[in-house]
């Protein structure tokens, strides 16, 4: 019954891990908020999901102050190479989750970091007091591509809003706190530095590229919410460049994603800047992409400690990343005396 | 030689992850083509239950195109031979998903994810079970009748289709009353003709049922009317089956449920009115 596509992630041995915003993971592949429910996939998946858990970390879907049920459907289109998804975060609110889903996500063998999302920075900062300091919460999340309804102003969009909206939330915690950025940003470079000056321990990134697709049979959009955001690889190119542009703007670390299949993929994001990679869209079609992408970087860094050149990477154009290489062999280097470098800048 | 376990649980847990199978026999039967598929890993399924299907070849992966997403298919068969599971599915083609899996030939391989999702319930005590099935909404009933004929109940089938090419799907199931839209096989007209009939004519029938949105929404409304327990088994686009996307939800009477994992069968009455999508 063995899976050859497996890898318990609890049986990495500590030198695949690697550390994040001061996270201890064992190896650099995690999930993409909103694209994993640990508690359906339990139900789906069983005990089996406990020891196998295929991620470094848990990101869970973004949560809200109150409870949201969502567009209404249909909520997804394939497109070539893609998904475009128009779900409307449904999610329990923050109370509910700190009720249902905070127990029932008890059994998790890897640290959980909670998204959550606000329309004003006095909301944000009510979730991030209602979650910070609970115990099973790791680290948090800012989903900033909503409008802030107080100014009327894109907080993802916006430079200065992002730099407002992180200053009034650093102080309210000491864990990490990721800020999930736009991609329809005009310079998403720009975000991410507002981000870090604003205090922010990471960035994540790629968010959904804004998208539509048309009803087939009449006018008018086929997903009941009006337009959506695209995944899946038909992005994992945009996802490059930009993780690229703000690895060289800033030193905090990055979690890249958009489009990662294969630990290739995985390998690229990683040489462009970012210390972890996530994957979404990938896990929809095989639930346990992430293990076997953590597995094949293994196998890379392995190949890559004992000499032989680090690279295989395809050897399509792909490999060929527009940023800086920032020391990917060092970000998936050795942990074994317990001090990996997060970022080297 | 099919399901052994009761379905109280109406749950069987999958394997984690996508796993290969051989696929051993694909057939035609009218309109529709039946694919066998060994799964050495997997467990029985409950009957309702269903899983994600893509072909190992030639399914857009790294190359781009679609399909790209697995495709969930309700499972209609499933029997231990050789000491080794074999599932079949039954499909109809309605999207480039569908026409890839349709042209996967023997010995070439599926990826499986699954079985997923709740499945039927057994009957009430007293209770006669009604199978009701529309197009290729016959695949779950087939292994569903397997499952109460060894329990011992004797169920009865109506099944609607669009015409005779398309009735072909009935020999699934034999000894069921068929209709067809354009009158070319059985009754002429819509299945919940027959199954107003057959509810008026038995007041201790309960209904399984699985089929397109509008078929369903008129079983559960004759249903609902006569207090009559019904179990529909729901279609709906899904990226990935097990919970994560969110993206084939229904509308009930509590707020939206995910197909994928609160179904994909329900009781009647928790399904508020339909306003849901169709096949990408």
């Amino acid at each position: 019954m063995a899976d050859p596509l497996r890898e318990p992630s609890r049986e990495s041995p500590p030198d695949a891990g690697v550390r994040f915003c001061g996270l201890s993971l064992a190896h650099p592949v995690i999930n993409g908020s909103g694209t994993f429910d640990a508690i359906a996939a339990r139900a789906a998946f069983g005990e089996e999901l406990e020891r196998s858990f295929p991620f470094a970390a848990f990101v869970t879907k973004t949560i809200t102050l109150r409870p949201r049920g969502g567009n209404p459907p249909p909520r997804l289109w394939e497109t070539p190479a893609g998904l475009i998804n128009s779900i409307g975060l449904p999610n329990r609110g923050i109370e509910g989750y700190l009720r249902h889903d905070l127990p029932a996500l008890a059994w998790l063998p890897v640290p959980l970091i909670t998204n959550v999302m606000g329309s004003t920075t006095e909301e944000v900062v009510e979730l991030v007091d209602a979650v910070a300091d609970h115990p099973q919460v790791a680290a948090l999340e800012l989903n900033v591509s909503c409008p802030n309804v107080s100014t009327g102003l894109d907080i993802g969009s916006d430079p200065g809003e992002l730099e407002r909206l992180m200053r009034a939330v650093r102080p309210r915690t000491s864990k990490p706190v990721v800020v999930k950025l736009t991609p329809n940003a005009a310079d998403v470079a720009a975000a991410a530095a507002a981000a870090e000056q604003g205090g922010a321990d990471a960035v994540s990134l790629i968010n959904t590229l804004r998208a539509f697709a048309s009803h087939p049979h009449r006018p008018g959009p086929w997903l009941g919410g009006g337009s959506g955001g695209l995944s899946g690889p038909a992005i994992r190119a945009v996802a490059l460049d930009q993780v690229s542009r703000v690895a060289q703007r800033i030193r905090i670390p990055i979690v890249g994603m958009g489009g990662i299949q294969t630990s290739e993929h995985a390998s690229e994001f990683l040489r462009a800047g970012a210390t972890l990679v996530a994957v979404g869209t990938e896990s929809f079609r095989d639930p346990v992409a992430a293990s076997r992408i953590a597995a094949g970087l293994k196998a890379l860094q392995l190949s890559a400690n004992s000499g032989v050149h680090p690279s295989p990477v395809s050897g399509g154009p792909s490999s060929v990343s527009g940023g800086q290489p920032r020391a990917s062999e060092k970000l998936l280097q050795s942990e074994g005396k317990g001090s990996s470098t997060l970022k080297i800048a | 030689m099919t399901t052994q376990a009761a379905p109280a649980e109406s749950r069987v847990v999958a394997p984690l992850g996508r796993r290969p199978g051989p696929v051993l026999a694909v057939r035609g039967l009218g309109a529709y083509g039946v694919i066998s598929v060994r799964d050495e890993a997997g467990p029985v399924p409950q009957p309702g239950q269903f899983y994600m299907l893509a072909s190992v070849e030639s399914w857009g992966g790294e190359e781009a195109g679609r399909p790209y997403l697995p495709r969930a298919c309700s499972v209609a068969r499933a029997r231990v031979e050789a000491g080794a599971l074999v599932l079949e599915f039954l499909l109809e083609e309605v999207g480039p998903g569908t026409r890839a899996l349709m042209s996967v030939g023997r010995g070439e391989e599926l990826w499986l994810t699954g079985p997923l999702g709740r499945g039927f319930r057994a009957p009430e005590d007293g209770r006669r079970p009604l199978l009701v099935g529309g197009g290729a909404g016959v695949a779950p009933l087939v292994i569903w009748d397997d499952w109460l004929r060894t329990a011992g109940y004797e169920p009865s089938a109506l099944l609607g289709f669009r015409d005779a090419h398309h009735a072909h799907g009935a020999e699934l199931l034999p000894a069921s009353r068929v209709s067809t839209d354009d009158g070319s096989a059985g009754h002429r007209g819509p299945v919940t003709d027959l199954l107003a009939v057959a509810l008026d004519r038995d007041a201790e029938l309960e209904v399984s049922a699985c089929g397109p949105e509008a078929m369903l929404a008129a079983v559960r409304d004759l249903c609902l009317e006569r207090a009559v327990p019904a179990q529909l088994a729901l279609e709906a686009p899904m990226a990935c089956g097990y919970g994560a996307c969110f993206g084939c939800v229904v509308r009930t009477v509590q707020g939206y449920a995910r197909v994928c994992v609160d179904g994909p069968v329900f009781w009647a009455e928790r399904l508020a009115d339909a306003d849901r999508g169709q096949d990408g």
